[in-house]
This record gives C-alpha cells, structure tokens and sequence, in this order.
C-alpha cells in the first residue's frame, strides 16, 4: 500500500517538474520574438508615422538599448516577480490589465467546458452503443460539420437566429455572474455555443471511438450477462475505462478553445483577454501581447497538468 | 524486405481496381465528396475573372448596401463593392495559404523529425522546444509573429507555418522511432543497406501516408487561421478580398446587412469541411486499424 502511494506521489512531482521546461522554452520565445524580427522592433512597435523621439522612447521603454543578456536577465526577473512589463499605449503594468480582463475569460471557458462535455459525452456514448446506427450517424455528421464551422462563422450564425430573426437573446455583451444570473446567462449562451461546438465535436468523436474498444472487451459481456442494466454496464462498466482517452483530448484540445476565445469575444464584444489581444494587435503594443501568450500558454500547460494527474484517479491500474 | 512499406500502399490500392469507379465511391465516399467540393473550390478560385465577377476592388459608393438580388448575387458592402465577386476572390487567398502552410509544415516537420528521429542528441533539445511551441495556441503563435511584420500573405504563410511545424515534427520523430526498431529495418541494416538507402526506401515511404493525412488537417486549421488573423486585422492585408477581410469589413454592419458576413462565412466552413472529409477518407484509406476506431 504504502509503496504504491509512494509510486503515484514520485509520479505527481516529476509530472510537475516537467512543466518547468515547457514554460522556459515558452518564455524564450516570447523574450526572443522581439529579436528575431527583421528589422528594428522599435520602429516596427512605433509604426510608420513614428518620429525618431517616438522610436528612441520605445527602444528605452522595452530596454532594447541595453546588452541582449541584460535584457534577458532583467526581463525573467521581472517575470518571476509577476512583472509581465508595462503597455506601451497605457503605460500601465501588463499584468494588472490581464487582471482586469480575466474574469470574462475564464467565465466564457468554464462554460463553454461544461456545456461541450454534458453534450459530448452522452453523444459519445450513445453513438459507440448503438454503433452503425442512425443515431451513430447523426452523431458523426454533427462531428464532421462540428470540426469544420469556425467558431466566429457559427458566432455570427447564432447572432443571426437568435439575436436578429427572434431577439431571444441580446446580440452582444457581457454580465457577470454576480450582477444576476439571468442577465448572465442570456449572455453567456451564445458564446459558448459558438465557441463550444469545435470542442463538442472533438470530445464526442473521441468518447465514441472510445467507448467503441472498451464495449468490444470480455468484461463488458460478463456484465451484460450477469444481467446488468444496460445504465450500470454503458457508465458504470465502459465509460469509466474509456475515461483516459476522453480526458487527454479535453487537455489537448483546450489550445483550440483558447484560440477561438480571442476570436469570439471579439464578435461578442466581451470585455477579455481576448479583447485585450486585439486591441494590442491593432495598436501593436508588444508587450501586452507577450504577457497574454505567457498567461495563455501557462493556462493550457496547467490544464494538461491536471488531466494528466486525474489518471491516477480514472485508472487506478496505471502504474507509475 | 520491402514487404511493410508497400503494404500501405497496396490496401489502398485493390478498390481502385476491383469493380472501378462506382466500388470506389462506396467504399470511401467521404474522399470522393470531399475531393469533390475541395475540386470546386479550386477552381472557382482558378477561374474567378471568368464567373460573372467584376473587380472585387471596384468601389461605387452610390450602390452601396444593396442587399442580394438578381444583379448583385451576394449583395454589395458599405463602399459599395460587390460581395460575390470579393467572395470568390477570397478563395484565392484561403487556398493559397491553406496548401502553401500545408506543404511548407510538411517539409519542415518531415526534415526536423528525421533528424531527431534518428539523433538523440538532437532529439533531446529539439523535442523540448517544439514541446514548448506546442503549449503555445497556434493563433497567439501567429498573431504574435504578425504584430512584428507587415501584414503580407507571405508573412501570414510564415507565422501560420511556424505554429504549425512542431505537431508535424512530433509525428514524423514517432513514426520513424517506432520503425527503426521494426524487423524489416534490422533486417536491412543486417544485410548491409546503407543509412540513406534504409532511410529512402524503408523509413521515408512509411512516414508520407500519416504525414499526408496530418497535411490535409493543416490546410484546414490554416485556412481557419489565416480568416481568424484577418478577421481580427492582424492578417492578409485589407486591400486583398480574402475571407476573413470581408468578415472584418462586415462586422459593424452585421445588424443591417449580415449577408456581408454570411457568406464568406459559409463559403470558409464548406471549404474546411471538404478538406476534413478528405482527411478523414484518406486516414481511413490509409490506416485500417485506425479508421475502425474513429
């Protein structure tokens, strides 16, 4: 018993110390983007009607007139301190603009995970139980087109249903969930949708095919013989062992939910992270950019953290 | 010994064969649908000048916001411009990039994964690097690079590529890790094949069917990029009709004219759907074992 525990701890510490890599070499790159552009990154920040003062404050401003390794050194400093540097356009820090952005962010994402994953799975599993079905089908197709609608297409398709033909839903906006959680749903709703059918998609072909190998092995037809509902065998018996497979592309596609929460909060008008990309990009104001990558890519490297620690909980067998 | 790498070849084969065309169609119809509607596409793209299109450019402010009717199939924006026409010239641009970043990360990722496949010193840091690229989302990878460029189609093509060269190094450096330890290859460096020869004849053609398969995915999420980076003003500059530009252009007026929006936005999904069905037929094609589980 003991030596077990032992295995999963040492297992649990090395899987977060792998992290540690992950994020150096995303640090790196976020530092090096500066550098590696042709040009000098000053000029291009400050834009073509810029003087030669406007540049010369920027080139201080983002300390690109000190030594490259000063520069590194002070930039990770900072970062360590929770110092991301500070907007070009605001003059503010960075992180305490992502701060003010994180809310509706994080609010659309969770979400949009709950409502993809109470969709996909019974979708998933309905389809691997009566396989070959046309309720297999149907599943299938809703994947295929799912996989192919960007969320901002589908976005405006939705505006377009719901918002402008029946006015059942306010065309754009957010509310927080503490200003009443009507308001907050009629807001919420359509872009997760938008945003959640890619990750529906995804999810619910990859239960089905799961769930497709578990329901061909022997114990399952020992549980059907013993004479088990088919609830206790489906979710009791298969889905718990199908559950490795469906966690890890929830983990992996999460990059994908990131990159649509850029682009439907645009479409939407949330006030997010997303937002706040934008409108760095428009007004190229670097280091908020290189601040958000930062919190975006920790975000999806923590969320694959997690998914793989909950194996040690879905699959008790896995030795490690 | 050269039995494993034809076998790919051959299973897909023998329904080309047996019973022609039709038999064909049964047994993979997603790829024949797909090929089909991605066929269209291209050459709507190939033959826009000759499709009833006037110069997407064109602006006359007199006609502007005219709602689709005879005259104007889709419809005309703010300034006027003629929405089908700038609809069918986008084709151009989503296409472009969309093989252009398909064969360009293919490349890449083919030569990177060959390399580290075969070299663990430079497996080890290589790997981590992509590892650390993968944890960025592509799209941030290539906003970030086009903040620091000029927006230019080539620039779009590059930072799409970039984002997408480390999944295709990864399953390149899988595949070839996984072959050199087969037997055929023992074999054949046993009876003296030399490296490049293994390399050419064995571990290349074992590599190309997923990679391909992997290609036809890229295309996709590039096309869906490349509209995502225009759509948000950081991708193909506005004076060419893409995609994504005219989305852009439509936003603001989405209440009163959301055809502007609409149909680029329906052309950009049936295109991404064709490519999708095409993967999925080609990977089912290609790859047995997997095509019964997904």
């Amino acid at each position: 018993m003991d030596r077990v525990n032992w295995g999963v701890f040492a297992y649990i510490v090395r899987r977060i110390l792998a992290t540690i890599p992950v994020m150096v070499v995303v640090a790196l790159f976020v530092f090096s983007l500066l550098h590696l552009s042709p040009g000098d990154p000053a000029a291009i920040i400050a834009g073509d009607t810029a003087t030669l003062d406007d540049i010369a404050r920027i080139r201080q401003k983002l300390g690109l007139d000190q030594p490259l390794y000063i520069q590194f050194v002070t930039w990770v400093w900072h970062l360590l301190h929770g110092d991301l540097g500070i907007s070009i356009f605001t003059n503010l820090p960075v992180s305490k603009l992502i701060a003010q952005r994180v809310e509706p962010t994080v609010t659309l994402t969770i979400s949009t995970l709950i409502i993809s994953i109470a969709a996909a799975i019974p979708m998933g599993v309905l389809a691997a139980w009566r396989a070959g079905s046309w309720i297999d089908r149907l599943v299938m197709v809703f994947a295929v087109i799912g996989f192919s609608v960007p969320s901002f297409v589908l976005a405006y398709l939705l505006i377009y249903v719901f918002a402008i033909s029946t006015d059942l839903l306010p065309v754009q906006g957010f509310v927080s969930i503490r200003d009443g959680v009507r308001p907050f749903l009629s807001h919420i709703a359509m872009p997760s949708l938008a945003l959640g059918l890619i990750f529906a998609a995804l999810i619910a072909r990859m239960t089905r095919a799961s769930m497709l190998d578990v329901l061909a092995q022997d114990y399952i037809r020992t549980a059907q013989a013993k004479g088990l509902s088919n609830d206790r065998v489906l979710i009791g018996h298969a889905l718990k062992n199908a559950a490795v497979p469906i966690a890890t592309i929830i983990g992996v596609s999460f990059a994908l939910l990131i990159s649509g929460v850029v682009v439907t909060e645009t479409v939407f008008a949330i006030p997010g992270l997303g937002r706040l990309t934008v409108d760095a990009i428009l007004r190229r104001d670097y280091p908020i950019i290189q601040g958000i990558i930062l919190v975006f890519s920790a975000a999806y490297v923590l969320v694959n953290l997690l998914v793989d620690l909950s194996y040690t909980f879905l699959d008790p067998r896995i030795r490690y | 010994m050269t039995v494993a790498p034809t076998d790919l070849a051959l299973l897909a084969a023998p329904a080309l064969r047996k019973g022609g065309v039709q038999a064909y169609i049964r047994r993979h119809p997603t790829i024949v649908i797909g090929a089909g509607l991605l066929g269209l596409m291209v050459l709507m793209a190939l033959f826009a000048p000759y499709l009833g299109t006037v110069d997407p450019q064109a602006l006359s402010p007199i006609r502007r916001l005219r709602w689709p009717s005879a005259q104007y199939w889709f419809g005309t924006d703010m300034l006027g411009r003629d929405v089908y026409s700038r609809t069918i010239y986008g084709a151009r641009v989503s296409l472009t990039v969309g093989i252009s970043v398909a064969l360009l990360a293919s490349g890449f990722g083919l030569a990177i994964g060959l390399v580290t496949g075969f070299s663990r010193w430079t497996d080890a840091i290589v790997m981590r690097i992509m590892d650390g690229l993968m944890s960025i989302p592509s799209i941030l990878i290539a906003i970030a690079l086009m903040a620091l460029t000029r927006a230019s189609m080539q620039n779009v093509i590059i930072a799409i590529t970039v984002a997408e060269v480390p999944r295709a190094t990864r399953l390149v450096r899988g595949i070839v890790l996984t072959l050199r330890e087969l037997p055929f290859v023992e074999a054949a460096h046993a009876s003296g094949t030399g490296f490049f020869r293994i390399l050419w004849r064995h571990i290349l053609p074992n590599t190309l069917p997923p990679l391909l398969v992997n290609g036809s995915f890229v295309a996709a999420a590039a096309m869906i990029i490349e509209a995502a980076l225009s759509f948000l003003g950081a991708g193909t500059p506005p004076n060419i009709p893409s995609w994504g530009n005219i989305m852009a252009e439509g936003r603001s007026l989405f209440q009163v004219a959301y055809y502007i929006v609409l149909f680029p936005g329906a052309f950009l999904s049936l295109t991404v759907l064709a490519i999708n069905l095409l993967g999925d037929g080609l990977r089912d094609a290609l790859d047995p074992r997997l095509a019964r589980r997904m």
